[in-house]
């Protein structure tokens, strides 16, 4: 109960801020007239322009999700179904714990040089292909995951009746592994969403930049804008916040599947 | 075994393509960690043997050798931030490892092991880490924000949270225990509510007290789950980048700096990107050793690998 009120404390109290003027959250009065003048000025005014910057966040998050669903799913299927040697087995599961742990920063000066050499900086192409290599693992565990818990007498009993591999694999195992891929899906999703130094360090203007790289910016740049600084961070926190009510249950168990799957 | 067959399969798709079809399924992900993850590993390591010159917009590459190796051994900064990350990867996982179990203890006792309550607490590693940071900043402000709006109502002190060089880190690593104990809880109370539920009762007939089962009984029994769980920590801790970001950005002086923060100040804003990717070489090798050491408690403990 303590340990609950401690984690929502922050959010309530930085949710109300956002509701304030900003001469009620300095003059610390506990009761004010609310207001929705600082999600008026952070979303609407020209300068920093959050809308654009969530429509950069948007689409960046749905290539790079879809990218490592796809990719994720198959290689995971493959890995589960078929008798692999252990070596290729082994490399793609730990070169894939090893790009997961390595920090980021180890990754960020190769790729600011190759967006720049293939004149792609500031795109959202750089920006997908980095948030792909963060998301491409936790989507390959979880799915791996499901599979390797799915039944094989179910797709055996599809191939006898006449069902070749590919269409076993997307009409039997696909469908039956669907809270597996819902999962990944919010988990790459809310991963690309909240990154913030590839986004950070492969951008440098409103036209690719996203939310996190935004409120970062803006925070230091108007240090006093107390009021706009707090319904930035409410903004910026809404998936989060939507996908933990609607996916609770999913969530939890993917957040530490990387743990015991090595 | 595999049978082929069409009708009820995809009608395009011919039996070559189905044969195969574990290759190229596979193949996908191999080629994104090849073109995404070894290629620019490969060209990391070129980098950290070079310097950069930036003109006209465009960048030269320089071959240096063994040049940026040098540059590390003078380099103090670099020292301070490795001591800093040091101090803040022992202390942030220690104290979100005592936490995390404290909190699991209780919460396996409750029916379902408390729902809502379980949702409540993982909030903080959903949300993105820049919106923790803001608001941590908020909170910590030294004249309107609520930690020392609290501590004034009491007439204690109140500190410069961030401004104030001796206590920064300690503030910074406070943001970092609240946003990340609920992972140690996780995994953690994954581990109690698999455990047997005999011994325990065997243990309760034989008259234990509750410390005495948890010292003979949890401890030894948690004890894989707890090696992964703390190594997990260490090395995401070791990552850590966002809030020092927008907290303290390494200051005051250099009290909050910390290995990911240079490497970015070297490579971004001094734009020494060969001394930078040399850094990052060696955070990288860093990470492999304990990469290596987790995967080798994996299968000593015999956990799934």
């Amino acid at each position: 109960m303590v340990a609950s009120g401690l984690t929502l404390a922050p959010f309530l109290w930085v949710g109300t801020n956002a509701f304030k003027f900003f001469k009620d959250i300095v003059q610390w009065s506990w009761t004010f007239e609310p207001t929705l003048v600082n999600f008026r000025r952070v979303l609407f005014e020209q300068d920093i322009s959050f809308l654009r910057l969530g429509v950069n966040s948007l689409v960046i998050a749905l290539a790079s999700m879809a990218i490592s669903l796809v990719c994720g799913a198959l290689g995971a299927y493959s890995l589960s179904r078929f008798r692999w040697s252990r070596a290729v087995t082994a490399f793609v599961l730990g070169w894939m714990l090893f790009v997961h742990m390595v920090p980021p920063i180890t990754f960020t000066g190769p790729f600011f040089l190759l967006a720049r050499f293939f004149d792609v900086y500031n795109t959202y192409l750089p920006v997908i292909a980095a948030h792909t290599i963060i998301t491409l693992p936790v989507v390959m565990w979880i799915m791996k995951g499901f599979f390797d818990e799915l039944p094989k007498e179910l797709e055996e009993a599809a191939m006898v009746d006449g069902c070749n591999r590919t269409g076993s694999f997307l009409r039997i195992a696909l469908p039956l592994a669907g809270p597996g891929l819902g999962a990944a899906a919010i988990l790459a999703f809310l991963f690309s969403w909240n990154e913030f130094l590839f986004a950070l360090t492969l951008t440098s203007t409103a036209e690719a930049t996203t939310i996190p790289v935004g409120v970062a910016k803006f925070s230091q740049e108007f240090a006093i804008l107390y009021g706009e600084m707090s319904a930035a961070s409410i903004l910026a926190s809404i998936p989060a916040l939507i996908f933990v009510a609607v996916a609770q249950k999913q969530l939890l168990k993917g957040l530490t599947l990387g743990a015991v799957k090595g | 075994m595999e049978k082929r067959g069409v009708g009820i399969g995809l009608p395009g798709l011919g039996g070559a393509l189905d044969r195969t079809f574990r290759y190229w399924a596979l193949l996908p992900v191999f080629v994104v960690l090849l073109l995404l993850t070894a290629y620019p590993l490969v060209q990391l390591v070129g980098m950290s043997l070079s310097d950069y010159t930036f003109g006209g917009g465009s960048i030269v590459a320089h071959y240096s050798g063994l040049r940026n190796l040098e540059l590390m051994g003078e380099d103090t900064v670099f020292r301070a931030a490795v001591r800093n990350t040091l101090v803040f990867v022992v202390g942030v996982v220690l104290v979100e490892f005592v936490l995390g179990f404290v909190v699991a203890l209780l919460a396996s006792g409750l029916p379902r092991g408390g729902g809502l309550f379980k949702t409540v607490l993982v909030i903080p590693l959903l949300v993105p880490p820049i919106a923790i940071g803001t608001m941590w900043r908020l909170m910590y402000q030294s004249e309107f924000g609520v930690i020392n709006a609290l501590l004034r109502e009491f007439r204690l002190p109140t500190p410069n949270w961030l401004g104030d060089p001796a206590i920064a880190l300690g503030s910074v690593m406070i943001v970092d225990v609240w946003h990340w104990t609920a992972f140690m809880f996780l995994i953690l109370l994954a581990g109690l509510e698999s455990l047997p539920a005999e011994p325990f009762e065997a243990a309760r007939v034989d008259g234990a007290s509750a410390w005495q089962a948890f010292r003979a009984l949890t401890l030894p029994l948690m004890r894989p789950i707890i090696l992964v769980a703390l190594m997990l920590r260490t090395v995401f801790a070791f990552k850590v980048f966002d809030e020092v970001f927008l907290l303290t950005t390494g200051g005051p002086g250099t009290s909050t700096e910390v290995v990911s923060m240079y490497i970015y100040k070297v490579i971004f804003r001094t734009m020494e990107l060969g001394y930078g990717s040399f850094l990052s070489v060696v955070a990288a090798l860093l990470t492999s050793v304990f990469v290596l050491g987790y995967l080798w408690t994996l299968r000593r403990e015999r956990i799934a690998a």
